[in-house]
C-alpha cells in the first residue's frame, strides 16, 4: 500500500483496529443500557439517560479532557488501573478506542433502545408463560427481535468511531503509529505545506470505508428482516 | 382441580372473585370489563393481585397470606392469548417446541405428533406466523401452550378475533381437547354460544364479582344471571340424545321429556348433545297448539316469572328434569294470565336452532 504512504497506511490500520474494538467492547453495555432505559422505570432513570447522552451534547474536546483528568497517569483511577491490571489509556491506542467508544455510545444506545421499544412485551409475557426465565426470554425472544436495531447501532458506532477526532486528540494526542487515527492524520497532513495530496488520499479511503460499512449493513439487515418475516403475528 | 381467589383494585374497579373448577372446562363468562382477563392474568402470574390464592391440582401457585408467589415461568400454565402472540421470528415448528426447549425438556415426538394431528397443523410446520391465517395462528397458539407440558390450560377469548367460519373450525378441536386431554381448562369468553358448548362449569362474572356459578344448564336458566349475559343472548342449555336422522333433513332428539326436531345434526344416534335454545325463540301456549308450523312442543310447568324494566318478562319452565327459558312481552304474560305453577306448552321452531347452538 505504497499509494497511501507508510504514515497514511498506519493511520488507516489503527483506525480500523480502534473502531473495531471500540464497537465490539461497548456493544454488550449498549444493549444492556438500552434495554434498561426502554423497559425499566426507576429513580435515576433520567440521570442515566442524561449521562449516556452527555458525549452527544458536550464539545468532544471537553469529553476528551474529562477522560484525561479521570484516567491520566496522575489521576487516582488511571494509576489504579495501571498498577492493578496493567491497563493504560492515556496516549495509547486503547485510549483512542475508549474515547471512540464513549463518543459512539449514545448513538448505539438510541438505535437499540428504539428496537427494544418496538418489541411487544406481550410476546415476552407469552414466552414466560411457556416456561422461559427472564434471561431466556431475553435471549430467545427479545434479542432476535432487536437484531436489526443492534446492527444499525453497530454500523453507527463503527462509523462514529472511524470519524472521532476531538475527544481522541485531546485524550491520547496524535502520535503516529500509536494514536494517530485517520482523522488525526488528515489533520496532521493539512498542517504541513504540501500535505494536501496525502490528506486527500485518506479522505477517499474514509469515504470508501463508510460506504462499505453501510452496504454491508444493508445486506445483513435485509437478511435479518427476511428471517424475522414480519412482526404482525 | 382448580381453586382461584383473586382480590384486586384497579382504580375504581374492584375485583373480588372466588371459584373452584372441576376437571374439564371451567368457563369464566361475562361481558367485557367484567374482570375476566384480570383473573386469568393473576392465575398465570402476569399480574399480581392485592390478595388471593391460586391452587392447581394441589400445587399452590400463589398464596397472599403465606407469601407464596411463583413467577409465570414456574407456574406450568399454558396460556392461549386472544391474539395468539406467536413468535414472529420462529417458524411454526419452533413456536410449538419453544416451551419444552426453554424448560430443558427432551423433545417428545409422540406428544408433538398427537397435538399436531389433533389441531390439524401438520402442513403449517415450516411456515412463519406472518404467513398464517387467523384461525391457523390460533390453532398453533393452542398447540404451543399444550406442548409446554402445562398443568392448567388458560384460554382467553381464543376465538374472539375470528370470523364465524374460523370459529366453527376450531370449536370441535376444543371439544376434543376437553374430552381427551387430562388437564383442567380455564376458558374465558363473553360468547354464550361458546360457553354453552364447551363448559363443564360456568362462572359468571359481573362487575368484578361472581354473579352465578354452577353447571351450564343451571347457570343459563338462572333468570338472575341474565343481565350479566345480555338479554338478547339469554337462553337455556338442554341436554338431549340423538334418536334418529330423518330423510327430510331433520334430526330427532330425546330430551326435556319429549321429542326435539332440529335441522340435521352431524352426530351419531345415541350421542348426548347440548342444545342451546334462545329465550326469544320460545313461544308459550296455554294448551297444546294444533295447526302450527312449529315442530317442537314441550309440556312443562312455570317455575318462575321475572319482570325487568323493559317490556319483556322472562319465564322459566320446568320440562321434566330440564329448565327452559322463554322471553315474552309483559302484555302477553298478563293477557294469558301466567302464574307460577301453571302447566304450559313451550313451542320452538326447529329452524331457530342453528348448528352453532348444538355441541357435543
Amino acid at each position: 500500500m505504497s499509494w497511501l504512504g507508510p504514515e497514511g497506511w498506519a493511520a488507516l490500520v489503527l483506525s480500523l483496529k480502534v473502531s473495531f474494538w471500540a464497537t465490539l467492547v461497548s456493544l454488550p453495555f449498549a444493549v444492556a443500557v438500552a434495554w434498561v432505559l426502554a423497559r425499566k422505570r426507576f429513580p435515576g432513570h433520567g440521570v442515566l439517560n442524561g449521562l449516556v447522552h452527555l458525549p452527544l451534547i458536550l464539545p468532544p474536546v471537553v469529553t476528551g479532557y474529562l477522560l484525561l483528568l479521570g484516567l491520566g497517569p496522575q489521576a487516582p483511577l488511571g494509576a489504579f488501573l495501571q498498577d492493578t491490571f496493567g491497563i493504560t489509556f492515556a496516549f495509547r491506542w486503547t485510549g483512542a478506542a475508549l474515547a471512540a467508544a464513549i463518543m459512539a455510545f449514545p448513538l448505539t444506545v438510541r438505535a437499540i433502545r428504539i428496537a427494544v421499544e418496538a418489541v411487544d412485551p406481550k410476546l415476552e409475557q407469552a414466552a414466560a408463560t411457556l416456561g422461559a426465565s427472564r434471561l431466556q426470554v431475553f435471549l430467545t425472544v427479545t434479542l432476535p427481535l432487536i437484531a436489526p436495531g443492534i446492527l444499525a447501532g453497530t454500523v453507527l458506532a463503527f462509523a462514529k468511531a472511524m470519524g472521532e477526532f476531538g475527544a481522541t486528540i485531546t485524550f491520547v494526542s496524535n502520535i503516529p503509529g500509536e494514536t494517530q487515527t485517520v482523522p488525526s492524520a488528515i489533520y496532521a497532513f493539512l498542517q504541513v505545506p504540501g500535505g494536501e495530496n496525502d490528506a486527500m488520499k485518506l479522505v477517499l479511503v474514509s469515504v470508501c470505508v463508510a460506504m462499505g460499512a453501510l452496504a454491508l449493513s444493508e445486506v445483513v439487515s435485509r437478511r435479518i428482516a427476511r428471517r424475522i418475516g414480519g412482526q404482525d403475528a | 382441580m382448580l381453586e382461584v381467589r383473586v382480590k384486586s383494585r384497579l382504580g375504581a374497579f374492584m375485583l373480588d372473585v372466588a371459584f373452584d373448577g372441576p376437571a374439564g372446562v371451567t368457563a369464566l363468562f361475562g361481558r367485557s370489563g367484567a374482570g375476566k382477563t384480570t383473573v386469568v392474568n393473576a392465575v398465570a402470574g402476569l399480574l399480581k393481585p392485592d390478595a388471593g390464592r391460586v391452587v392447581v391440582g394441589g400445587r399452590v401457585l400463589c398464596d397472599h397470606e403465606k407469601g407464596i408467589w411463583l413467577p409465570p415461568h414456574q407456574r406450568r400454565v399454558g396460556y392461549v392469548f386472544q391474539e395468539g402472540r406467536l413468535f414472529p421470528h420462529l417458524d411454526v415448528r419452533r413456536n410449538l417446541v419453544f416451551g419444552r426447549k426453554v424448560q430443558g425438556l427432551a423433545a417428545d415426538s409422540v406428544a408433538f405428533s398427537n397435538v399436531v394431528d389433533l389441531l390439524g397443523i401438520g402442513p403449517l410446520l415450516d411456515r412463519r406466523p406472518a404467513a398464517l391465517s387467523g384461525g391457523e395462528k390460533q390453532r398453533v397458539a393452542i398447540g404451543r401452550a399444550l406442548l409446554s407440558s402445562p398443568e392448567l390450560l388458560l384460554l382467553d377469548e381464543p376465538l374472539s378475533a375470528l370470523d364465524e367460519a374460523r370459529k366453527a373450525e376450531i370449536l370441535p378441536f376444543l371439544e376434543r381437547l376437553r374430552d381427551e386431554a387430562a388437564l383442567p381448562i380455564l376458558y374465558v369468553s363473553h360468547s354464550v354460544a361458546e360457553v354453552a358448548r364447551l363448559a363443564t362449569k360456568v362462572v359468571m362474572l359481573d362487575q368484578g364479582r361472581v354473579a352465578a356459578q354452577g353447571g351450564v344448564a343451571s347457570v343459563f336458566s338462572d333468570t338472575g344471571a341474565v343481565t350479566a349475559m345480555g338479554i338478547r343472548e339469554a337462553g337455556s342449555v338442554l341436554s338431549a340424545r340423538v334418536v334418529a336422522h330423518h330423510d327430510d333433513g331433520l334430526t330427532e332428539l330425546q330430551g326435556c321429556g319429549g321429542s326435539l326436531f332440529l335441522p340435521a345434526v352431524r352426530a351419531g344416534v345415541g350421542t348426548e348433545l347440548r342444545v342451546r335454545i334462545l329465550a326469544h325463540d320460545v313461544l308459550l301456549a296455554r294448551s297444546r297448539p294444533v295447526d302450527t308450523s312449529a315442530l317442537n312442543h314441550l309440556a312443562g310447568e312455570i317455575s318462575e316469572i321475572r319482570e325487568g324494566d323493559g317490556p319483556g318478562v322472562l319465564v322459566r319452565i320446568k320440562c321434566a328434569d330440564a329448565m327452559l327459558l322463554a322471553r315474552i312481552t309483559r302484555r302477553s304474560a298478563r293477557a294469558m294470565g301466567l302464574a307460577v305453577g301453571q302447566p304450559i306448552h313451550a313451542v320452538i321452531k326447529s329452524v331457530a336452532v342453528s348448528q352453532s347452538d348444538v355441541g357435543a
